[in-house]
Parts: C-alpha cells; sequence; structure tokens
C-alpha cells in the first residue's frame, strides 16, 4: 500500500460529484444517423434553446431516495392500522375518498405516459433525464393511489363503492369531470398537452390543492393515511414543475410561440380551475366535519396557492416575455369561487345526483351551515333549504331529490368543454362547432371547445392540436332509460343485487338503506337533446333567458 | 327540520356494522390471472380504461385526424383481448423501487470497495482500454434501447402492457447510467482514462457502427410493440447480452476485474424480467386465436429485419474478443450461446429464429 493511502483517505475516497455525475449522464444522448426519430407526437411549437437542467439529478441517487419516501409511507400505513384510524374516521370524508381516489390514478398514469411526449422533444439530455424521473414518479403515483384505495376498502366500514372503482371511474356522472384532466395531459399538441397543460399549469398551480390541502382536510377528519401518501407524492412535484419550467423557457424565447402559449396557458388554467375547483373544492368543504371557523376555507387556500403562488409569482413574470396573461379569467374564476357559489353549486349537483353515483353524501347540518355563513357570507339563504330537503329526502320510500318537484331545484345542461354542469346560470352560453350546437359554463368554456381546440387559431394554421370528441354529455348515454335500469347498467348496485352503492346518508343500517325498488319509475334524459331541438330565434333564446335566470329552492317543512 | 339527531360516533371500522356489500373488499371489475388478484393486478388492471373496459362516453379527446387518446391502431399486431396480459415480473410501484434501490445501493457499493482496495489499478492495461472504448460505447446502446421504451409506454392498449413496457425503460435508463457513473468513478483512479473515449467509440469506431444502426432502427420504428419486441427478443439476445454476458463476464476475471462482472450482472437480472414480460405479451399474441396467424406472419417480419441487423451488429464486434491480453472465450462460443438463446426464445413463442 502507498504510503499516501492513509486511512482518512480510504474512508473518505471520493466519487464524483452529483452535478458531474449528471453532466456525464447528460452525455449519453446522440443524434441518430442510420435512422431518424419520426416525430410521433407532433407540436405546433417551435423549440430551440436547450434549457438549463432544473435538477442535477442522477437515477442513482433518485430511485433510493424513492425507497426510502416509499418506506415511511407503509410504515404509516401500518402504524395507522395500529392505532385503529378507522375507529375514529369520519365516515362523511372517507365516502368523497371513493369519487376522489376512483378520479386520480388514471390523471397520474396519464401524467407517466405524457413524458414519451415531451422526452423526445426535450432539447438536451438533462432535461429528458428529468422526465425520465418524472415517468417513473407518476407510475409510483398512480400506483401508490391504488394502494391506498384498496387498503381503505379492506379497513373501513362499507367498503361499496371502492370495490368497483376503475369500473366506476368509466361511468359515473361525477367522475367525468376528471376525464378532461387526464386526456388533455396525453392528447393532442404535445407541448399543449405534456408541458402546458399538465406542467405549466396543472402540477405548478393546482397540486398544491390537490395533495396539500386535501391532506390538511384529511388529518382534520381523522384519517391520518391519505396525508402520508399525497405528501409524499407530492413531494416528487417540485422536480416536475421545475421539469415543465424549463421547457418553457426553451420555447419562450421564440416570439413565434407567443400566440400558442397565450392560447395555451388561457385554456389550461380555465380547464383546471373548472375541474379541479369543482371537485377538490367540494372534498375540502363538503366533505369535512370539522367547522373550525379559523381554519382557511377553499376560496382562501386558492387565493394562497392559485392567486399569490402561481398566479402573481409564476405567470406575471412570464409578461417580461412579451407573453400576455389572461388576467381576466384568473379575476373571473376567483370570482366564480367566492361571489358565484361554484364550489356550494357542484357539491349541491353532486348531492342532488347522489343515487347516479357510487358513494353515499350525507346532509349537512346546521353546525356545518354556520361554518358555511361565517366563511361565505349568504350561503344560508341560498343553500340551507336544499339541504334541509337532503336530510328529509334521505329515507328510502321519500322521493328522490332529483326528480322531486317539491325541492325547487333544476337539472342542469352539462359543459361540452369541463363536463362539469353549467352551475353557474347566469355565465350559460352555447355556440355552434362544425354545425352542431353545444352547452357550456362559461365564456371560457365555450372558446376552448370553439376556438382552442381547433384546425387554425387566429388565422394561424395549429395542425397538431387536438379536438373534442366523445360522448360528452353524460346524460346522453341513458336518454330514455328508467333511473333503475341505468343504476343496475352502471353497476351501481350492491352484492345482493338490489341495495344501492350510494347512499343519502352514512345510516349503515340496512332497514335504511335504497334499493332499486326506491328508484325505479323515474326516467333520464338529455338537457342537450331538449336544447337541440328547439327552434332557433325566440324559443331557443327564451329558453337561455329561463336557465340564466336560475331557480330557487323551495323552503323546507 | 328534520335532520336526524347525531347519535355517538359511529365506528369506521371494517365489520362495526352488516349490510349489503359491507364485506366486499376485493376489486371485483376484473377477472384474476390465478384464483384470486395479485397485489399487481389491484394496482394495475383498468387504470387505463378504454371503451371495452368501461368508458362510457368513449375518449373524449382526439388527436386532429380523430385518432382517440389510446388505439389499437399503434401497432400492426392484433389481439382478440389486449387486457389479458398480466407481467410476470407484477411489478408495481413498491417492488420497483426497491428492485432498483438494492440495485444502486450494490453498484455503489462495488465502485466504493474496489476502489478502497485499488482494484481498478490492479486491472490488466489492455482490460481497462477495452472498457474504456467498449464499455463505454455499449452504454450508449443501453441508452438508446431505454429512451425507445419510454417512447413506447405511451402506446400499449391497457395499463398493463404499458407499465411492463415503463419500467423496462426504467431498467434500461438505470443501467445505462451505472455504466456511465462506474466508469467515470474507476476512472478518477486510472492515469489518463479518457472519459469521452466511449461515445466517441459509438459514433465512430466500425466496431460499434452495427450496433448503432440495430439500435437507431429500433428507435426509429413508429411501432411500439416493434420496439418492445426487438429490443427484448432479438437485440438483446443477439447484441446485448452477448456483449454483456459472452464478453465482459466472460472475460473480466481473467483481467484482474472482479468489479465489473458485479455491475453488469444486474443488467442480466433485469434483462431476465423484461424478457419473460415480453415473451408472455408475445406467446398471447402468436396464440391469439383469431389473429395468431396474421400475429406470427408480422413477428417473423420482425425478427427478420431486427434479425439481420443485430446479426450484422454481432458481426462487427468480433474484433473485441481478440483486444484482451488474456483471452478465456471466443467470439464463436459467445455466438453460439446467443444463437442457443434466440433459438430458446423463438420456440417459446412460436417464431421462426433469423
Ligand atoms: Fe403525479
Ligand atoms: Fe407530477
Ligand atoms: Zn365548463
Amino acid at each position: 500500500m502507498s504510503e499516501t493511502l492513509t486511512l482518512n483517505k480510504i474512508v473518505n475516497q471520493k466519487g464524483i460529484s452529483t452535478a458531474e455525475a449528471a453532466n456525464r449522464v447528460s452525455d449519453l444522448g446522440w443524434t441518430p444517423s442510420y435512422v431518424q426519430e419520426a416525430m410521433t407526437f407532433p407540436t405546433d411549437y417551435k423549440i430551440s434553446k436547450v434549457p438549463r437542467d432544473p435538477m442535477k439529478q442522477v437515477l442513482r441517487s433518485y430511485f433510493p431516495m424513492q425507497e426510502e419516501k416509499d418506506n415511511r409511507v407503509y410504515g404509516a400505513l401500518d402504524a395507522a392500522l395500529r392505532g385503529d384510524m378507522f375507529r375514529n374516521v369520519e365516515p362523511r370524508w372517507v365516502e368523497w375518498m371513493k369519487l376522489f381516489l376512483a378520479i386520480i390514478p388514471f390523471p397520474e398514469i396519464s401524467a407517466a405516459r405524457s413524458m414519451a411526449m415531451v422526452g423526445r422533444l426535450a432539447p438536451g439530455e438533462e432535461l429528458r433525464t428529468g422526465f425520465t424521473m418524472q415517468m417513473v414518479d407518476e407510475f409510483r403515483h398512480s400506483t401508490i393511489q391504488m394502494n391506498l384505495k384498496k387498503w381503505y376498502m379492506e379497513n373501513y366500514i362499507d367498503p361499496a363503492g371502492f370495490d368497483i372503482t376503475e369500473a366506476a371511474f368509466g361511468k359515473c356522472y361525477a367522475t367525468t369531470i376528471g376525464r378532461q384532466f387526464a386526456e388533455g395531459f396525453l392528447t393532442g399538441d404535445a407541448i399543449t398537452a405534456a408541458n402546458i397543460y399538465l406542467t405549466v399549469v396543472a402540477e405548478t398551480a393546482f397540486t398544491n390543492t390537490l395533495f396539500v390541502a386535501m391532506p390538511s382536510e384529511a388529518a382534520r377528519n381523522g384519517d391520518y393515511a391519505l396525508p402520508t401518501v399525497f405528501l409524499s407524492v407530492q413531494s416528487d412535484e417540485s422536480r416536475h414543475i421545475g421539469n415543465g419550467h424549463s421547457m418553457l423557457m426553451a420555447m419562450i424565447h421564440d416570439p413565434s410561440n407567443h400566440q400558442l402559449l397565450e392560447r395555451d396557458l388561457k385554456y389550461a388554467f380555465w380547464q383546471n380551475h373548472a375541474i379541479v375547483d369543482a371537485a377538490i373544492g367540494t372534498f375540502i368543504e363538503y366533505g369535512t366535519t370539522n367547522r373550525d371557523k379559523n381554519k382557511e376555507s377553499y376560496a382562501e387556500l386558492w387565493h394562497r396557492w392559485i392567486y399569490e403562488d402561481y398566479y402573481r409569482t409564476y405567470m406575471l413574470p412570464l409578461e417580461k416575455y412579451g407573453i400576455k396573461i389572461h388576467h381576466d379569467d384568473v379575476a373571473e374564476a376567483w370570482d366564480r369561487i367566492v361571489k358565484k357559489n361554484y364550489v356550494h353549486k357542484t357539491a349541491q349537483f353532486f348531492t342532488v345526483g347522489w343515487s347516479f353515483n357510487f358513494w353515499r353524501i350525507e346532509a349537512q347540518t346546521e353546525k356545518d351551515f354556520e361554518w358555511f355563513e361565517h366563511k361565505y357570507p349568504g350561503w344560508y339563504a341560498e343553500f340551507g333549504d336544499f339541504w334541509k330537503w337532503h336530510a328529509k329526502l334521505s329515507v328510502p320510500g321519500e322521493k328522490n331529490i332529483a326528480f322531486n318537484g317539491d325541492v325547487g331545484y333544476v337539472y342542469p345542461h352539462r359543459c361540452w368543454s369541463c363536463m362539469v354542469p353549467c352551475l353557474i346560470r347566469e355565465d350559460f352560453c352555447c355556440d355552434e362547432v362544425d354545425g352542431k350546437m353545444y352547452t357550456y359554463c362559461s365564456e371560457g368554456c365555450r372558446w376552448t371547445h370553439k376556438v382552442a381546440f381547433a384546425a387554425e387559431y387566429e388565422g394561424r394554421a395549429t395542425p397538431a392540436m387536438g379536438r373534442f370528441s366523445g360522448r360528452r354529455e353524460w346524460e346522453e348515454c341513458y336518454h330514455g332509460w328508467d333511473h333503475a335500469d341505468a343504476m343496475v347498467d352502471l353497476g351501481f348496485v350492491r352484492s345482493d343485487g338490489k341495495t344501492l352503492v350510494p347512499q343519502p346518508h352514512l345510516r349503515f343500517e340496512q332497514k335504511d338503506m335504497w334499493t332499486l325498488d326506491h328508484i325505479r319509475g323515474n326516467t333520464l334524459g338529455s338537457p342537450l337533446r331538449g336544447f337541440r331541438a328547439l327552434k332557433a330565434g325566440t324559443e331557443r333564446d327564451a329558453a337561455i333567458a329561463e336557465y340564466r335566470k336560475g331557480f330557487k329552492i323551495n323552503p323546507c317543512n | 327540520m328534520s335532520v336526524t339527531p347525531q347519535q355517538a360516533h359511529q365506528s369506521g371500522a371494517a365489520g362495526a356494522a352488516i349490510f349489503a356489500g359491507s364485506d366486499s373488499r376485493k376489486y371485483n371489475y376484473f377477472e384474476p390471472k390465478a384464483r384470486k388478484a395479485s397485489h399487481y393486478e389491484d394496482m394495475t388492471v383498468d387504470v387505463q380504461p378504454d371503451p371495452e373496459r368501461y368508458l362510457l362516453q368513449d375518449w373524449i379527446i382526439s388527436f386532429p385526424d380523430g385518432t382517440p387518446t389510446y388505439s389499437k391502431t399503434w401497432t400492426k399486431a392484433l389481439s382478440s383481448n389486449w387486457h389479458q396480459f398480466r407481467a410476470v415480473d407484477q411489478e408495481w410501484e413498491r417492488t420497483h423501487y426497491q428492485r432498483q434501490s438494492t440495485i444502486c445501493g450494490m453498484v455503489q457499493s462495488v465502485i466504493e470497495n474496489s476502489r478502497k482496495s485499488g482494484a481498478p489499478k490492479r486491472f490488466d492495461k489492455a482490460w481497462v482500454k477495452v472498457l474504456q472504448d467498449h464499455l463505454g460505447a455499449y452504454k450508449h446502446a443501453e441508452f438508446g434501447l431505454g429512451t425507445s421504451l419510454m417512447q413506447a409506454q405511451r402506446y400499449g392498449y391497457t395499463q398493463m402492457v404499458n407499465n411492463a413496457i415503463l419500467t423496462n425503460s426504467s431498467y434500461k435508463l438505470r443501467f445505462s447510467q451505472d455504466l456511465t457513473l462506474y466508469l467515470a468513478e474507476i476512472g478518477l483512479d486510472l492515469e489518463g482514462f479518457d472519459h469521452n473515449a466511449g461515445k466517441k467509440h459509438w459514433l465512430e469506431d466500425p466496431i460499434w457502427q452495427g450496433t448503432r444502426k440495430a439500435v437507431e432502427a429500433i428507435m426509429g420504428s413508429t411501432d411500439f410493440l416493434e420496439q418492445y419486441f426487438a429490443i427484448n427478443l432479438v437485440f438483446e439476445p443477439l447484441v446485448g447480452e452477448l456483449f454483456r454476458s459472452g464478453f465482459i463476464m466472460q472475460m473480466a476475471a481473467s483481467q484482474g476485474d472482479f468489479a465489473t462482472p458485479s455491475v453488469v450482472g444486474a443488467a442480466e437480472a433485469d434483462y431476465e424480467r423484461n424478457l419473460a414480460n415480453t415473451v408472455e405479451l408475445i406467446h398471447m399474441l402468436t396464440h391469439d386465436k383469431e389473429h395468431g396467424v396474421h400475429n406470427k406472419g408480422l413477428f417473423n417480419g420482425w425478427m427478420a429485419h431486427h434479425g439481420a441487423l443485430a446479426h450484422e451488429a454481432a458481426a462487427n464486434l468480433q474484433p473485441i474478443w481478440s483486444l484482451p491480453r488474456v483471452k478465456v472465450s471466443s467470439f464463436a462460443e459467445a455466438q453460439s450461446l446467443s444463437k442457443n438463446r434466440i433459438d430458446a426464445i423463438c420456440a417459446q413463442v412460436g417464431l421462426k429464429a433469423p
């Protein structure tokens, strides 16, 4: 052994630094010369500049770090069971997880798939390495969430609804609003989908409400499992946000991209608002039993995460590159949440349709009313009676709230863009696209379908842009069906072949549960069919005016 | 008001009440492969939906030409039931990270221990140059295959197909980085070690041009299944394993190198798993009652096309066997093993060996 090799040197033998390692790894790629790679997922953007890598990381530190995170998650799940978590958990909360966890694993894995699309477009191998890790992360997110859901199913008092989860996702009138969230990540223009819609907007702006606000509310309801899993998921997001920003910076210097960037930032923000705020707002405000007046409402959380952190800190600085920011949409989204009761109307809609879905929704009570009125002044006057009706009509044998004329609720049109119904009645609008009439919840959604998802944008050809397709109005799928037959077809019937999976209450005794017999005899219908049948001109205009006027819930008892 | 008065707190635990469905504690929307669903199946099956399995409203966005979010047209292979496939290695996130992390730890301790003991300095000089130039070149092949699979995992018709391809990509990309960092770190102890030589050989050395062409042909394919097929059923046995097992693993010890085989050996274990998954999928397709004949024809075409490229690549590699000072195995021996391997694979899935 040489005399210079002291023990100290042996122990401290240095490898190469992470930065150096990342540099070496980034030299693995080359430009093919024998066979060119096909541009299988085209984009209308130009990607020119090689961006700075957001994070210097290599897989040999990534995998152990993630395994360590996993160990903490699975350890915490075991501990929750040892601590008898389910004895104290609030069923109101866990019931909504049947909806949330039915939706979320598909968007997650869609994000993994979409890394294929940006992976090949990435300028520079460092960014591609970032996308590789994100791909594996999203595989992690999808399967770790399936695991959490299975765990609830095995340990929670009422597993029905968890047991049919992925089938329910594809069919339910409520999960349908998660569809645009996932498919938007991986269909159409590769940059629009995988960079702007997924990373720059959904991950950067909205994952905080999903993965940080939701866990806090879960913990307030005695659920310590969801926070463990979702905070672990969220801990991967800063890398994803970094990837998205690097890619954005690779395009923003080229003014020929600006028009498309403005289109996509607007589209992505509006759709995320319409979808995520509807769903997560409902879970947080209506899935909780905690009515601590000192905690932040969803509106307050939104102001912090979306307005301050995303809009002011992330988006506004893009103006210096010459990007026109959609200020009005941000203001409008805020108004929809605080003035136009978007979240409350979504919760109301989900509840009206409790018997078309696959989880339990119990009525809000006096204690809840007080909190809502405190956080959203005027709430009680508009929604108090509705929730009393729901409580009253929760007893099997009562006339189902969706078809009960005494209540005064008017079933809404669907928005063809976000697939949430047109709940803010005064904002309802319609338009023709390719000779067909469609209904929308808002001007932003009308614009998204008609203007953004088209072959041309402001006179510029956009040959890579996606198109809306499918049977986007859920109600149309069961037009003319008896309610009970539809529920059988949906598979939302329990193992005895007659008790419904969904229930309008949290009473766990068989005698309190609704069966197919209780809902038979009402026919489902497509509002859009009715709307399209109206004669253009006065007839249609009158219907629009009537719709925009809204409805008033009748006093209960 | 008719709100039911709040009772004492209801336990939310399983078994706290008995009612219809209160014992329904299994995912019940798919047919497990065995009698009981595996955890892998529970984590995986039907998470990627499609109009045949539960998408009541069909796909809701399409590409501009009308192709939906997922389409069976993304491979020329046909299946009467894409949903049938299950990955043999049964990976979901936890098992994947455990395995990857274990390999990363193993590789790092191999590097640390061998450097601590001064092992790289005892490698035969000619062998060091082989590692520098040729293992250094080969790492790019692994990377190219890894990125092909990253691309391919977007296109399969089911979650099971795509996740198997995704984990395969993850393994390949990890291995390409393992090799890169292994060489970078042992290079610290080797005077004059040229860290850029590997890429230069990959791009310019005639020995590697056949391999590069074969890899680029896979990267350039627009059929995701052709990519997956060509990597695991053709390139790996004819070129990848030939080089890894038939050369590096065989030769290293005799050149005083006990470290490199440990690093490269991890890739052999990765390959066994990925091969098993691919064989399972291709077997399912060649034995499809409706489309088996069509698929066999298609696959034999892929086998011939990529087989020819792989044979050319392997032949170009031959001079490498004469580079080590101590010669313990010959190219002919390695190639006959690789011939046996691809014959066995082809027999398993019912195809003609190239
Ligand atoms: Fe994710
Ligand atoms: Fe993410
Ligand atoms: Zn909308």
